[in-house]
């Protein structure tokens, strides 16, 4: 008797255990997510995403802050992964981030990546522009980016961008950040390399006498020159960061805008922002507007390397 | 190729870039490919030991690494050129040594007895090798001399690596612009053709022109 009491009391604590650990679980879901499985009309590529019960997503691997690979982990981290992880739960409802295969996007590759199929969306510092938009189509943006200016720590004669006429100036092949350098500052001469760590060991030997590009990334570099570099902290352009996908899936790009803009206003993306970006010292601005564009409405084609807007 | 034809000014620029790196690269690099095969058969030991040194560190070290060192590296002891000069400095030590050991796989075909007579005439050793060996053992190795120009050729768009403008670098920049990497990567793919195509046609025309008859 006492044997079986012995059993159902184990039973039973077992049970509620079962049950406690159940009901965090649903807790800690709600608090970040609807909850449940959500529904999609078939058809849509919600609902084959859901189907297939995994999305792949474009990130870069290489961006502190937006999406970097921890070598230790092996698991990409940073702001654009945030952003897809609360995307993906909004597929395929509590624990969506688990169903994401991160594919690794170099600024080259975004376009085909999306036309042939190889990822579902790219979230990898990608800016909206006309020229791509002829190619793809973006929700957002969901984080608006400022070009800055970084200098080393002892030079106060550079304040503006128009301080950098004439100047050996140094920023990365294949982003905007030319372009808007060249277009402020005619004279400036451009020194471009494959990656910012460059630019930044050419500031070091004093080949350039600045690097421009996004204030997040060169938050990045005055953190690892441990406070060698400064940021001049005088922006002159805005590059809106957006997530693209298939060009005229106009159902599912009102999906992920509808998303974002949940995830504006529940606090969920304010709270990405200071785990990721946060650490590198930015504080969260207010989150931007989506951007809801007409399909078909984009700017004429701009193709020259001398007229065209283009991010990295 | 809209894109090509709209970038025509900058591809013409890159490819200019590329012909003078080519050219100035190839020149300095017979130079010192020929000096490194001298070093290799000369009887003095240690000669023979830095030429060998030489080639096996520049050989078995990628182009890639070799630029990155050179621009990035050689800035801490004060070796400081600009993008320009330091990718003919790379590009001709790489493809010096290459050179070298084709010189001498030249200098090896020439028969024994050549030098051995020509030590008998009473002629010192620099003399053998420029009024003797040379002379017939770059006859045969034209071709192989022209394999080395076109891959020279090729190998100057890793000078894009540290910010040169020369083709690849301008393909690089046409495609952040117009997002269109196939048509922009084909213009720098003519361009090149444009270079090594005649490259090769030349240098046939010289092997047939010097070979020995026999």
């Amino acid at each position: 008797m006492i044997k079986r009491r012995a059993v159902f009391a184990v039973v039973a604590l077992l049970a509620v255990v079962a049950a406690a650990c159940g009901s965090d679980d649903k807790k800690a879901d709600n608090t970040t997510t609807t909850g449940r499985v959500p529904t999609f009309a078939s058809g849509t590529t919600m609902a084959k995403l859901q189907a297939a019960g995994k999305i792949k997503v474009g990130t870069k691997f290489d961006q502190p802050g937006f999406g970097l690979r921890n070598p230790t982990t092996g698991k990409v981290e940073g702001f654009d992964v945030e952003i897809a992880k609360l995307i993906a739960n909004r597929i395929f409802g509590p624990g969506g981030a688990d169903k994401i295969e991160f594919v690794e996007s170099i600024s080259a590759n975004r376009e085909p990546y999306i036309e042939n199929g190889n990822v579902d969306i790219v979230a990898a510092t990608y800016t909206i522009n006309d020229a791509r938009k002829l190619r793809v189509d973006f929700a957002g943006p969901y984080f608006v980016a400022k070009q800055d200016i970084m200098v080393k720590k002892d030079d106060s004669s550079i304040k503006s961008v128009t301080d950098l006429g004439g100047k050996k100036v140094c920023t990365v092949k294949g982003s905007t950040s030319e372009k808007n350098l060249t277009a402020k500052a005619p004279t400036a001469s451009v020194t471009l390399f494959g990656t910012y760590s460059e630019c930044a060991a050419a500031l070091t030997d004093g080949r350039v006498v600045a690097v421009t590009t996004d204030n997040t990334i060169l938050a990045g570099l005055v953190q690892s020159s441990n406070d060698a570099f400064k940021l001049v902290g005088n922006p002159f352009s805005d590059e809106p960061y957006g997530i693209g996908l298939k060009k005229g899936d106009d159902a599912f790009r009102t999906f992920l805008n509808d998303s974002l803009e949940q995830i504006f206003e529940n606090g969920d993306w304010a709270k990405a922002f200071t785990a990721t970006l946060g650490k590198l010292g930015l504080t969260a601005p207010s989150p931007p507007t989506v951007n809801r564009y007409t399909a078909g409405s984009t700017a004429t084609t701009a193709t020259t390397a001398a007229s065209t807007t283009t991010a990295y | 190729m809209r894109v090509v034809l709209d970038n025509l000014s900058l591809y013409r620029d890159g490819l200019l870039t590329t012909i003078a790196l080519t050219l100035l690269s190839f020149t300095a690099a017979f130079v010192i490919g020929m000096i490194i095969a001298a070093f290799r058969v000369s009887p003095i030991p240690p000669l023979r030991a830095v030429a060998t040194a030489y080639v096996e560190v520049v050989r078995n070290t990628p182009l890639a690494v070799l630029f990155v060192l050179f621009f990035f590296g050689f800035t801490k002891v004060g070796i400081r050129y600009s993008a320009f000069t330091s990718a003919i400095i790379v590009l001709s030590a790489y493809t010096g040594a290459f050179i070298g050991e084709t010189v001498r796989s030249g200098i090896n075909t020439v028969a024994v007895g050549q030098a051995e007579a020509a030590r008998a005439l009473g002629l010192t050793f620099p003399q053998v090798l420029r009024l003797v060996i040379l002379p017939q053992a770059l006859r045969s190795v034209v071709a192989p001399l022209g394999n080395l120009f076109i891959a020279l050729t090729k190998n100057s768009s890793l000078a894009s690596i540290i910010s040169v403008l020369e083709l690849t670098e301008v393909a690089d920049r046409v495609t952040t612009a117009s997002a269109q990497p196939v048509a922009a990567f084909l213009g720098a793919g003519i361009g090149y053709l444009l270079l090594t195509l005649p490259a090769g046609v030349a240098f046939g025309v010289l092997e047939r022109r010097v070979a020995i008859k026999r």
